[in-house]
């Protein structure tokens, strides 16, 4: 992997994360010019979230290429340009548009450097704004996160604040291997300090995002806020809330979260993606093995429902909110 | 039993003629199009070209024995298609790029693969087998059109290369052709119906990537007969996309090298992509799993294997003057080569999954390693319990 920016030191400046991804894309495509951009109304528009707005007009059309609308076209030609020694970052427009691609993502992009036994290296970055609470109709609010982590070959990540998606989103370009990097839509406009001169630690560690002594409630991307309210809520009835933010879905930090179920001896964990078959009953299952003795309640979940992302009218009681967490942390401590 | 060309109603007609250049008694015909690309090739190229087709042959055969001894796990046959893939294979610059589907042993051979690598593959001791920079020549690719999109987007970089002025020292090794570079994507008939060989079409003519699109129609996909996939031949299909298709006898060694020659030399002009269709047919099963009795008609399958390209090249080169010494030692070559194939498939040492942890990422991944050093200790407690019983 190359070196993440240790360019000059540059203010730190309050930046909503759309900006934040924006900068980060820029700065990669200044510093080297193999990185490219690939996407749907990427260009000429910056995107429908806006967030590759102005890099057309900064870098040129040739890397910043507005394509035909076809998304296994446009993962399957980022594998050919890669081969040939690009670094393309993929925008799927929506999380639940980027099936027409999946072939192309497992089945090749995941599977091309173990296939080649390491000749041929893949620094493809799939971005992808994923989850719910925009209401908005049927495909445009899904969490598939789990689908991709369970494809061995693929890097998933997925930023919670304006700093780690600039530092995390420079960790993804900069990596050798192919990364699924999802965006929480719903954070777009979520503002927050953004040092673009750090040099970034790596971000396949998890961020303990507020110190508690009580619960552990893992969390990433989109939830990562509501899980931060949920602790101030229960703080507010004498709870102490440790809250961990995942940052990096595969692989899975499980060396921080048992160091913190260790401590509180206790793990709720949530996240949009439905319950079964997700993030969090991996989650589960490897920490009730690691650290069974220091659990004093089972690992409870907090997720979606075994159905199709309902419609708007209906998100708010499908999606994890401050109150299903905290009735998952009080069924904790009861135990 | 359907035949690979059964009518539909109200289909339109296709507007191209196929090309022959050696017809089906080994005469050589004239085209004014296509004959200025191979006024240069000779009759000892021609030789060359049969010698080529008939190790392959063999090769070939081995192969399908081998894995009916239980020695590959699977194999696929690419009998009768020979003319095709080296036809097409002797008029591609070296420089440019090959994107293969998974039955062109005849064209790995030209492009100087070693096949005892490729039956690693089908021995099931490695997942690819060769480098493919090192041949510029990509691995097998299983699932049908995955590979489309990856030539397009190889060829979107070649082109990329020269409009931002990177990469030009690393990717060329010679300035043949002024230094451009293409590539060229091989799929078949049953292929062309996946979406990914529409979308790759599609980005290559809005990208005007210098591509080739080399269409294999073999007639049949596993039991499927052509007229399943597509009313008109697929060549036809490039006019949809706004580039020249062209339609091949894919059994004439020459004339899939007058077109492919022609090709190139539009794309390298920075003309292309152009599609060519070379119409020929598998003589053997799809794989070593299929029974073809099953789907298609001996008559058939009689008629093709009178139109088998190695003989119509024979008849040629009969023609020509060329006698049985040539044949004879061309034969004998081959068998040696079997041989060696045969021999090396038997030496073949087994993989390890350690080598698979290896390359699972190209970065240290921390999942990877967890779950390699788990097997290790798993590994080690077998070790340990030989130890202990030895020392009984």
């Amino acid at each position: 992997m190359s070196d993440v920016s240790q360019n000059i030191a540059m203010p730190v400046e309050s930046m909503p994360m759309a900006k934040a991804l924006n900068a980060a894309m820029s700065d990669a495509m200044g510093e080297d010019k193999a990185v490219l951009l690939m996407g749907e109304d990427i260009g000429t528009l910056g995107g429908v979230f806006r967030v590759t707005q102005g890099l057309k007009e900064e870098y040129g059309p040739e890397r910043v290429m507005d394509t035909p609308l076809g998304e296994a076209g446009i993962v399957g030609t980022a594998i050919g340009l890669a081969m040939r020694g690009y670094r393309p970052v993929c925008e799927i427009q929506f999380d639940g548009f980027v099936f027409p691609s999946f072939n192309q993502i497992t089945s090749q992009l995941a599977k091309i450097h173990a296939r080649t036994q390491g000749d041929v290296k893949l620094p493809v970055v799939i971005r992808i704004p994923y989850g719910g609470n925009i209401g908005s109709i049927e495909h445009h609010s899904e969490s598939p996160e789990a689908l991709f982590a369970h494809t061995a070959g693929l890097r998933v990540m997925s930023p919670s604040n304006a700093q780690d998606a600039y530092t995390m989103l420079r960790e993804a370009i900069a990596s050798d291997d192919p990364v699924i990097f999802l965006e929480p839509k719903r954070r777009y406009w979520l503002k927050g300090d953004v040092d673009r001169s750090v040099s970034a630690p790596s971000t396949q560690r998890a961020q303990i995002v507020r110190e508690g002594r009580d619960v552990t409630l893992a969390a990433y991307g989109p939830l990562v806020p509501v899980a931060l309210a949920a602790s101030d809520a229960a703080r507010e009835d004498g709870m102490s809330i440790e809250v961990v933010d995942l940052r990096s879905i595969s692989p899975l930090d499980f060396d921080a979260v048992e160091a913190s179920v260790r401590k509180t001896g206790r793990l709720v964990v949530t996240h949009e993606a439905p319950t079964f078959g997700g993030i969090g009953g991996e989650l589960a299952s490897v920490i009730t093995e690691r650290c069974f003795y220091s659990l004093e309640a089972p690992v409870l979940r907090v997720g979606g429902y075994h159905m199709p992302y309902p419609v708007a009218g209906v998100e708010e009681d499908y999606l994890p909110s401050i109150d299903r967490m905290l009735e998952a942390i009080d069924r904790s401590l009861a135990y | 039993m359907e035949t690979a060309e059964t009518p539909h109603p109200g289909a339109t007609e296709g507007r191209l003629n196929r090309v022959t250049i050696l017809d089906e008694n080994g005469h050589r015909g004239s085209d004014p199009d296509f004959d200025p690309y191979i006024e240069h090739v000779t009759l000892d190229d021609l030789k060359s070209s049969y010698a080529t087709m008939l190790t392959v042959r063999r090769f070939d055969d081995e192969a399908t024995s081998l894995q009916r001894q239980g020695k590959l796990a699977l194999w696929v046959p690419s009998k009768g298609q020979e003319a095709a893939q080296v036809g097409s294979a002797r008029a591609i610059p070296k420089n440019d790029y090959i994107f293969p589907s998974y039955r062109e042993h005849a064209l790995a051979y030209e492009r100087g693969v070693d096949l005892r690598d490729m039956m690693r593959v089908f021995r099931g001791y490695a997942p690819g087998g060769w480098d493919p920079r090192e041949h510029r020549f990509n691995l097998y690719s299983f699932v049908l059109a995955s590979q489309i999109p990856h030539a397009v987007g190889y060829a979107m970089g070649q082109k990329l290369d020269r409009q931002l002025g990177i990469g030009q020292e690393e990717h060329s090794d010679d300035a043949e052709a002024g230094g451009s570079e293409a590539t060229v994507v091989y799929f078949g008939d049953g292929a062309s119906t996946e979406g990914e060989a529409h979308e790759s079409m599609v980005f290559a003519a809005s990208y005007d990537a210098p591509v080739l699109f080399f269409v294999q129609n073999n007639k049949w996909a596993i039991s499927v007969p052509f007229s399943t996939q597509s009313r008109l031949p697929l060549a036809e299909r490039a006019a949809g996309y706004g580039f020249e298709g062209i339609r091949v006898d894919g059994n004439d060694l020459l004339g899939v090298q007058a077109v492919t020659a022609y090709a190139m030399d539009k794309i390298h002009r920075g003309e292309g992509p152009v599609l060519i269709e070379a119409e020929t047919y598998r003589l053997g099963a799809h794989t070593t799993a299929d029974d073809p009795t099953k789907y298609r008609t001996r008559d058939e399958e009689d008629e093709w294997t009178t139109k088998d390209p190695l003989v119509r090249l024979e008849k040629h080169l009969r023609l020509e003057g060329v006698g049985d010494d040539f044949f004879e030692e061309a034969n004998q070559r081959a068998k040696e080569y079997g041989a060696e194939i045969r021999e090396a498939v038997l030496a073949m040492e087994a993989p390890t999954l350690d080598g698979v942890f290896d390359h699972v990422y190209a970065e240290e991944n921390s999942l990877v390693e967890e779950e390699r050093a788990w097997f290790h200790e798993y590994e080690a407690g077998f070790e340990d319990a030989e130890t202990q019983e030895g020392g009984r």
